[in-house]
C-alpha cells in the first residue's frame, strides 16, 4: 500500500507515506499512505474508530507520527508544530466544530484569519464566506453559542477558509446537522474545491461524501483497505460493509 | 439630631470613596491573577510575591532618585520580563505535569521569593523616601489623601487598558481563544506557548504597576504582597475565575466592604464582611458574579 506515491507521477499537494500513529500505546493508524491532488475533494470513509480523525490530527500536527512522512507542497511537515502548519496553508475544521462559543461570530472568523493579517485578504474571504453562508452576516455580532448546530457548522467551515488554506480538512461536516442543511454545506464544499482549494473530507455520511468527492480512501482499523475514484467506490461491497457498519451504530 | 444624620452620611460617603479607591487597586492586582487563570488554568500562588518584588524594585528606583510614578513603567516592564522568564523556565514545565503541579509549584515559588526577600532585604518595613502626593484633596465633605487618589485612578486606567487590550486587539483575541479552547486555538495557527508566556508576563506586569502605585502610601516588607494577594484571590473567585469585568466589580465590592467593616465593626474585623459576602456568593452562584458555566 505504500507505493501510492507512484514513481514518476508528479508530486501531489499532500503526500502521506507509510504513516503510523499511536495514542497511549493504542495503534490508531498503521502504514497509511494517501495522495491528495490540488483542487480535488478527497473523502476518508470508514466506521467509528477506523482512524479517520487520527489521520486529520496527524496532518495538522495535533498528534505526532511514530513512523512515516507527511509532505505538503513538497515539504516534509511531519514534525512541524501545529501552529506553523496552519501558516503553511492547511486548515483543519475539527470534529464537533469547536467554535469559540463565548466569542462573537465576527471574532471567530477573524481568529480563522489569525495567520494572515492582510486586510484585503480578510475582506475578500469574509465576502466569500458570506456568499456561501448568508446567515453568518446576519449573526456577525452574536456570540457563537447562540447559533444553532447547523449555523455553528457553517461558522466552523467559514472560519477554516479565513486563512486562505490550500488544503482544507473537514471532520464530519454533516454530523448533527438538520438534513435540510446538508446540501447547502456540500454545495459550499464543492465551491471551495472549485476555487482551487484541496478538500480532505472525513464523513460518516458515505453517500454525501462519495457524491461530492473525486477520490476516496476507505479506512478500517487504522489501515487503508481500499482507495480509488469516488464514483467507482459507491458500489463496492467493502464500502457497503463500512457504510452498514456505521448505520448499525 | 439632624446634625448627627448629616455627619453619619458624610462619614458614609467618606468611607465609600475610600473603599472604591482601595477596590481599584485590588482590581489591578486581581486582573493579573484572573488573566493567567483564564488563559492557562494556573492559579499563581506567588502573585503576591511578584507584587512584593515590584514594591522592592520601586523602592530601589526611589533610592537612586527615580520616583514611583516615573518608575512605574520601568517596574512594569521588568515584571513583564520576569513573568515571561518564569513561564518559560518553570510554569511551562509544570503544565506538562498533573494539574496539582502548578499549585505546588507556584506555592513553592511563593516560599522561595519570600525567603529570598527576607535574606536580601531583611524583614524591616521600608518606605519610599519623600514620597510625592502627601496632601489631602477635599471634594465637598469628603477628604481624600492625594496618594490614595493617584493609586486608585492609576489602577483604574491600567485595568481599563488591560481590558481594552484583551477585548480589542488581535493578540487579545488570540488570548481569549486560547482561554476558551487551546486545541481550536492551535488550529487557528496560534502559538499557545507564546500566548501563555505573554499572558503570564502581562499578569506579572499588572502587579508591577500595582506595586509601584502602592509604594506611594505603603511600606514594603517580605510578606507585603501576601495580604493583597489573599484579597485578590477572593476578588477573582467572587468575580468569576477568568473574568476581567467580574474582577473589577468584585474588587470594588471588596474594597467597600473592607472599609465599611473596618469602621462599623472594628478595624481587626474588616475582612469579616468580605468573607461573608464571598461565602454567600459562592454558595448562591458558584461560578462567581460574572463567571461562565
Amino acid at each position: 500500500m505504500s507505493a501510492v506515491a507512484a514513481r514518476g507521477a508528479p508530486p501531489a499537494l499532500l503526500e502521506i507515506d507509510a504513516l503510523s500513529v499511536a495514542y497511549d500505546g493504542m495503534r490508531a493508524l498503521q502504514d497509511v499512505s494517501l495522495r491528495a491532488e490540488a483542487g480535488t475533494i478527497v473523502a476518508l470513509i470508514g466506521a467509528n474508530g477506523a482512524g479517520k480523525t487520527s489521520l486529520l490530527r496527524a496532518i495538522s500536527g495535533l498528534v505526532r507520527a511514530q513512523a512515516g512522512t507527511i509532505r505538503f507542497d513538497g515539504d516534509d511537515i511531519t514534525r512541524m508544530p501545529a501552529h506553523r502548519i496552519v501558516k503553511r496553508g492547511i486548515a483543519h475544521v475539527p470534529e464537533g466544530r469547536r467554535v469559540f462559543a463565548s466569542a462573537t461570530v465576527s471574532d471567530n472568523l477573524l481568529l480563522g484569519a489569525y495567520v494572515d493579517r492582510d486586510s484585503a485578504h480578510r475582506t475578500a474571504r469574509l465576502e466569500s464566506a458570506f456568499a456561501a453562508f448568508p446567515i453568518l452576516r446576519e449573526r456577525l455580532e452574536q456570540r457563537a453559542s447562540t447559533l444553532s448546530g447547523g449555523e455553528q457548522q457553517m461558522l466552523a467551515i467559514a472560519r477554516g477558509t479565513m486563512s486562505g488554506p490550500r488544503l482544507l480538512m473537514l471532520d464530519e461536516p454533516s454530523l448533527g446537522i438538520a438534513p435540510l442543511l446538508i446540501p447547502q454545506i456540500y454545495a459550499c464544499i464543492r465551491g471551495i474545491a472549485a476555487g482551487g482549494t484541496t478538500v480532505l473530507l472525513v464523513e460518516q455520511n458515505v453517500h454525501a461524501a462519495l457524491g461530492a468527492a473525486d477520490t476516496a480512501y476507505v479506512l478500517q482499523t487504522g489501515r487503508v483497505v481500499l482507495h480509488g475514484a469516488a464514483r467507482d467506490l459507491i458500489g463496492d461491497p467493502l464500502v457497503q460493509e463500512a457504510f452498514l457498519g456505521i448505520s448499525a451504530v | 439630631m439632624a446634625d448627627a444624620g448629616v455627619e453619619a452620611l458624610t462619614t458614609f460617603e467618606q468611607l465609600l470613596a475610600g473603599g472604591l479607591l482601595a477596590g481599584l487597586v485590588f482590581a489591578l492586582v486581581a486582573v493579573g491573577l484572573t488573566l493567567v487563570y483564564g488563559v492557562m488554568d494556573v492559579v499563581n500562588f506567588a502573585h503576591g510575591e511578584f507584587l512584593m518584588l515590584a514594591m522592592y524594585a520601586t523602592l530601589g528606583l526611589a533610592l537612586v532618585g527615580i520616583g514611583p510614578l516615573v518608575g512605574l513603567p520601568l517596574v512594569a516592564i521588568a515584571l513583564f520580563l520576569f513573568g515571561v522568564v518564569i513561564y518559560r523556565v518553570f510554569i511551562r514545565r509544570l503544565l506538562a505535569g498533573p494539574p496539582e503541579a502548578t499549585v505546588f509549584g507556584t506555592f513553592g515559588l511563593l516560599v522561595l521569593l519570600q525567603g529570598l526577600a527576607q535574606s536580601l532585604f531583611t524583614g524591616d518595613f521600608q518606605s519610599v523616601p519623600h514620597p510625592p502626593f502627601q496632601g489631602t484633596l477635599r471634594l465637598g465633605a469628603v477628604a481624600l489623601s492625594q496618594a490614595t487618589l493617584v493609586e486608585g485612578i492609576g489602577a483604574l486606567v491600567l485595568t481599563g487598558a488591560l481590558f481594552a487590550f484583551v477585548e480589542y486587539t488581535e493578540t487579545g483575541r488570540a488570548m481569549r481563544a486560547v482561554a476558551e479552547d487551546r486545541v481550536a486555538a492551535t488550529l487557528m495557527g496560534i502559538d499557545v506557548q507564546r500566548v501563555n508566556a505573554l499572558a503570564f508576563g502581562i499578569g506579572a506586569a499588572c502587579v508591577g504597576a500595582a506595586g509601584a502605585l502602592l509604594m506611594l502610601s505603603f511600606p514594603v516588607f517580605p510578606t507585603a504582597g501576601a495580604s493583597f494577594a489573599l484579597t485578590a484571590f477572593v476578588v477573582v473567585a467572587l468575580g468569576g475565575f477568568g473574568s476581567i469585568q467580574g474582577a473589577l466589580v468584585a474588587a470594588l465590592l471588596v474594597g467597600m466592604l473592607e472599609v465599611l467593616g473596618g469602621y462599623y465593626l472594628a478595624p481587626e474585623l474588616k475582612m469579616v464582611p468580605v468573607y461573608v459576602a464571598y461565602l454567600a456568593i459562592v454558595l448562591l452562584r458558584p461560578q462567581g458574579l460574572l463567571g461562565r458555566r
